[in-house]
């Protein structure tokens, strides 16, 4: 019924700036600074330094993904089951916060944790036992959960709340208690969303430099960090794009693992 | 009861978590001194200052305005774009839903190298023939506009699907011309979707910080960028003002938004 | 009370301030095929959907086998539901679908096997055991929701307007089957629908239902030939319903006209409502009748012609297999047998049922 023409100014859109940077960054991977091609950008990561970076991001972003997973999916339980759902409240609750800066945001948590902080006095006063948790990998992963938590609830949230309440109500029929039904009917239909909150919040998590910025204290260094000082720190490249591709490598995996579940139920709006 | 219970007390935790710094930068809003760790009586000191920073109110300036445009233009070339997606035969839709997917998906520090990488060569390839380019606002927005787009398709798409199309049809059949088909019945129909792609384009331009970073360039400060670039010699209180005014402020038309008493006619409606 | 199999005392149930059940008394025995009928909104579905345990009632008892199980959630119930959109697993194939509630019961391997056997030969979809439910038309789901809940041996099956998502033809050829399917099992079936024909079709009794009431408890016969009120005989198939007086015992006056009947103890010149169905007018010549009248529309219905014919300022709805135009004479007789008589309803309330439909 439309004009295929209506096509047209996006898809010249997307090749202009989604497909041909993209390009970009495999031919910078791919050469050295003479344009020749070499594999040793790709290889940069693994020299010690870049090695151990990329391995404290998976490590970092598979933890906080976890943590993410097992805040989120009580939550999108009971928001599907109260009528709190159903408003848009739970757009409000979590698109609000993003009016309030994202560095900002995350630099609070430096007041709320720090040594003397807000909640270091306040376990003082209560007689709790104190922590230290500003400027290591803890606080990195504080604010991974912090920042990218409405991801993984949204999509688990979409798909649970579309499950058909009969469907549920069958394998009460059948004999399951409550939780045989949860982990029987409802667990594995929710896997779309489920899966697409992983990716939503995995992905950010491992290719991030800001939050171990603003959190680690500049010293710890994430694959983000190594490759956003070889661009801004002029420092080479190549070198930089080697590495976003080895990154890139990582974020496919799980976009294809997400593909293969995703029927579009999980999306995140 | 207890279940019910241990629900709200759980909801309450999350809300907490999500909503705790942005009351610690609320009330760093509203301290008089300086240093974030104490508390020196409230004040409003701040508040002033922030009228008389020019750097900020710049920042805040270019902030407004990329947020806008970008909004504008990717719900305008989104909602084209989905129109058109839904009435592709499935591999072609499906190929282009991954495109679109990707600015999402995408690690943010990727598209924004690969913003970098893109804009600096043409701009090499421009200087050849002895035109000057270099990364600034123009740069910056079209980077909004391309991470936003997905945002925009992914709210209309939904809309596109419980349209009835024999609506359209009828239109036709009445004598409406294609345009006037479209606008008239097409629009009004999936408006919410293309409504909430736009609001949603523009929270998600106003917050981002990592893709303006790398395709700046030299000016466009943006609130983000230059509180990144404050972070050595410590953030202006200044700054805890702004967002505070901002927050409050989109508070306080959600608020009525979601309270007027027209919406709650619509749900009843709709049981 | 022995052989009541459940018995429903006193139900009351109250959504947002609106009674959907209003002290509602009705039980069911054993090896029964029973269909709660009426239209949306009758209550029927809430009534199944207490019996399931997915309903708690505000007031009054649910008694099973003598044991009160109002509280008792629908896992600890030996009944089980057939959803109207069948409600399948989707994630899980047929075989697992059926096997899901032996399962839960612990039952052995081979035990399931045998199960998952049986009941796809019963609803006759043999082989069906690997295939997904999405790869299923709807007959065919429909057909695996029956068999995913008998396997687990209920002594009731409660089905929610099973057949309402099916086209025509299926509908009538799956009437058949479910019938047959409850005389193979033995059990009751508790059946809601909306649509009269299916459960005339199907049931040993029918409970006709509206706003919340019960209308009528009968066979399908009595339902069909002594509605008690206008509500089930409007309901029930077409009707003539006729404001009329009640003379004297089996006299009635329908506009002007006399008319015999059988119908005895409505008093003297009592104001009633005289329900005669269509199929039972007998057209004939011009004075041959009780009344003459003339033929105002007529259309042909494929097992009959159906006309309307004015007489005693009424428009009479006649089914008839033999032809009169429009614009015929004819007159009208209809067999005392055939004349339901029915006190005019009281209050404004029942008045407002009749308007209703």
């Amino acid at each position: 019924m439309y004009k295929k023409s209506l096509s047209y100014p996006y898809l010249v859109w997307a090749a202009a700036f989604i497909i041909i940077p993209l390009l970009f960054i495999v031919y910078y991977g791919l050469t050295d600074r003479s344009g020749a091609f070499t594999l040793e950008n790709l290889m940069a990561i693994a020299t010690a330094e870049h090695s151990k970076a990329l391995f404290l991001s998976l490590l970092l972003s598979l933890v906080s993904t976890a943590i993410c997973l097992l805040l989120a999916y009580p939550l999108a339980l009971i928001l599907s089951n109260s009528k709190l759902g159903r408003s848009g409240f739970i757009i409000f609750l979590f698109i609000l916060p993003m009016w309030m800066n994202f560095l900002l945001r995350t630099l609070a948590w430096v007041v709320l944790l720090d040594t003397n902080g807000v909640l270091d006095t306040l376990f003082k006063t209560l007689g709790l036992p104190r922590f230290k948790i500003i400027n290591t990998p803890a606080a990195i992963v504080f604010g991974m959960v912090y920042d990218f938590l409405p991801f993984m609830i949204l999509p688990i949230y979409n798909v649970i709340s579309k499950i058909d309440i009969n469907v549920i109500n069958a394998a009460r029929d059948l004999g399951a208690n409550s939780f045989q039904t949860l982990y029987k009917v409802i667990f594995p239909l929710s896997l779309p969303g489920v899966i697409s909150g992983i990716t939503m919040v995995f992905v950010p998590s491992l290719t991030t430099f800001v939050i171990s910025t603003l959190l680690g204290g500049g010293k710890i260094l994430l694959i983000g960090n190594v490759i956003e000082q070889e661009f801004m720190k002029g420092t080479s490249w190549h070198v930089g794009s080697g590495l976003s591709l080895v990154l890139m490598l990582f974020i496919i995996i799980s976009m294809v693992l997400s593909s293969k579940y995703d029927n579009g139920e999980g999306n995140v709006l | 009861m207890i279940k019910k219970w241990v629900q709200r007390f759980y909801l309450f935790l999350i809300i907490l978590f999500l909503y705790a710094p942005i009351g610690t930068l609320i009330v760093l809003s509203f301290n008089n001194s300086r240093t974030s760790v104490k508390w020196g009586g409230f004040s409003l000191k701040w508040y002033q200052q922030l009228f008389e920073s020019k750097t900020i109110l710049a920042a805040l300036g270019n902030t407004l305005l990329l947020a806008l445009l970008s909004a504008i233009f990717a719900t305008i070339l989104g909602t084209l774009a989905a129109i058109a997606i839904y009435h592709m035969k499935k591999r072609r839709q499906s190929i282009c839903m991954s495109i679109v997917n990707i600015p999402m998906l995408n690690a943010e520090i990727v598209t924004g190298i690969a913003f970098m990488l893109l804009f600096i060569s043409v701009g090499n390839l421009l200087s050849i023939f002895g035109i000057h380019f270099e990364m600034g606002f123009g740069t910056v927005l079209i980077g909004h506009i391309t991470f936003n787009l997905p945002y925009v398709v992914l709210s209309v798409m939904p809309k596109l699907k419980q349209l009835n199309l024999s609506m359209y049809e009828a239109a036709l059949d009445l004598g409406a011309g294609e345009g006037q088909a479209f606008f008239r019945i097409v629009l009004p129909d999936i408006m919410p979707g293309v409504l909430s792609g736009f609001l949603l384009s523009f929270t998600m331009s106003l917050d981002d910080f990592v893709i303006t970073h790398f395709v700046k360039g030299l000016g466009a400060d943006t609130l983000s960028t230059l509180i990144y670039s404050e972070l050595r010699k410590g953030i202006k209180p200044e700054m805890y003002a702004l967002s505070t005014i901002m927050f409050l402020a989109v508070f306080v038309v959600l608020l009525l938004v979601n309270l007027s008493p027209q919406k709650h006619i619509k749900e009843e409606q709709h049981r | 009370m022995s052989n009541r199999l459940i018995d429903l005392q006193h139900i009351t149930k109250i959504y947002d301030g609106h009674k959907v059940l209003d002290d509602l008394n009705l039980y069911f025995n054993e090896n029964k095929f029973l269909t709660l009928l009426g239209p949306s909104g009758c209550g029927k579905t809430t009534t199944l959907r207490i019996l399931g345990g997915f309903e708690t009632p505000d007031e009054g008892r649910v008694i099973f086998n003598g044991e009160d199980i109002t509280n008792l959630p629908p896992n600890k119930r030996t009944l089980n539901t057939v959803f109207q959109k069948y409600a399948l697993f989707t994630h899980m194939n047929i075989a697992e679908n059926i096997a899901f509630g032996l399962k839960i019961s612990g039952k052995s391997k081979a035990y399931i096997d045998d199960k998952i056997k049986y009941a796809l030969k019963l609803v006759n979809l043999d082989g069906y055991e690997k295939r997904m439910p999405d790869s299923l038309s709807g007959g065919q789901q429909q057909r695996i929701a029956i068999a995913r809940a008998i396997v687990n041996e209920p002594k009731v099956l409660l089905l929610d307007e099973p057949l309402g998502a099916l086209d025509l033809k299926l509908r009538q050829e799956m009437q058949y089957e479910l019938i047959r399917m409850k005389n193979e099992l033995g059990i009751t079936f508790i059946y809601v629908t909306h649509d009269q024909e299916e459960a005339l079709t199907m049931s040993d009794t029918i409970v006709v239902m509206n706003q919340g009431y019960i209308q009528q408890i009968g066979s399908p016969e009595d339902i069909y030939n002594e509605p008690t009120n206008a509500f089930v005989a409007d309901f029930i198939g077409d009707s003539n319903i006729f404001p009329g007086t009640m003379v004297e015992d089996k006299v009635v006056k329908i506009f002007d006209t006399i008319f015999p009947c059988v119908d005895t103890g409505f008093g003297h010149n009592k104001p009633v409502d005289v329900v005669i169905r269509p199929e039972d007018v007998e057209l004939g010549k011009p004075g041959k009748g009780t009344v003459d009248g003339v033929v105002s529309h007529q259309i042909f219905k494929g097992v009959h012609y159906e006309m309307e014919v004015t007489a005693c300022g009424q428009e009479w709805l006649v089914q008839s297999t033999k032809m009169h135009p429009v614009g015929e004479h004819v007159s009208i007789f209809v067999d005392p047998f055939n004349i339901q008589i029915m006190n005019k309803p009281e209050s404004e309330d029942e008045e407002a049922v009749v308007l209703d439909v």
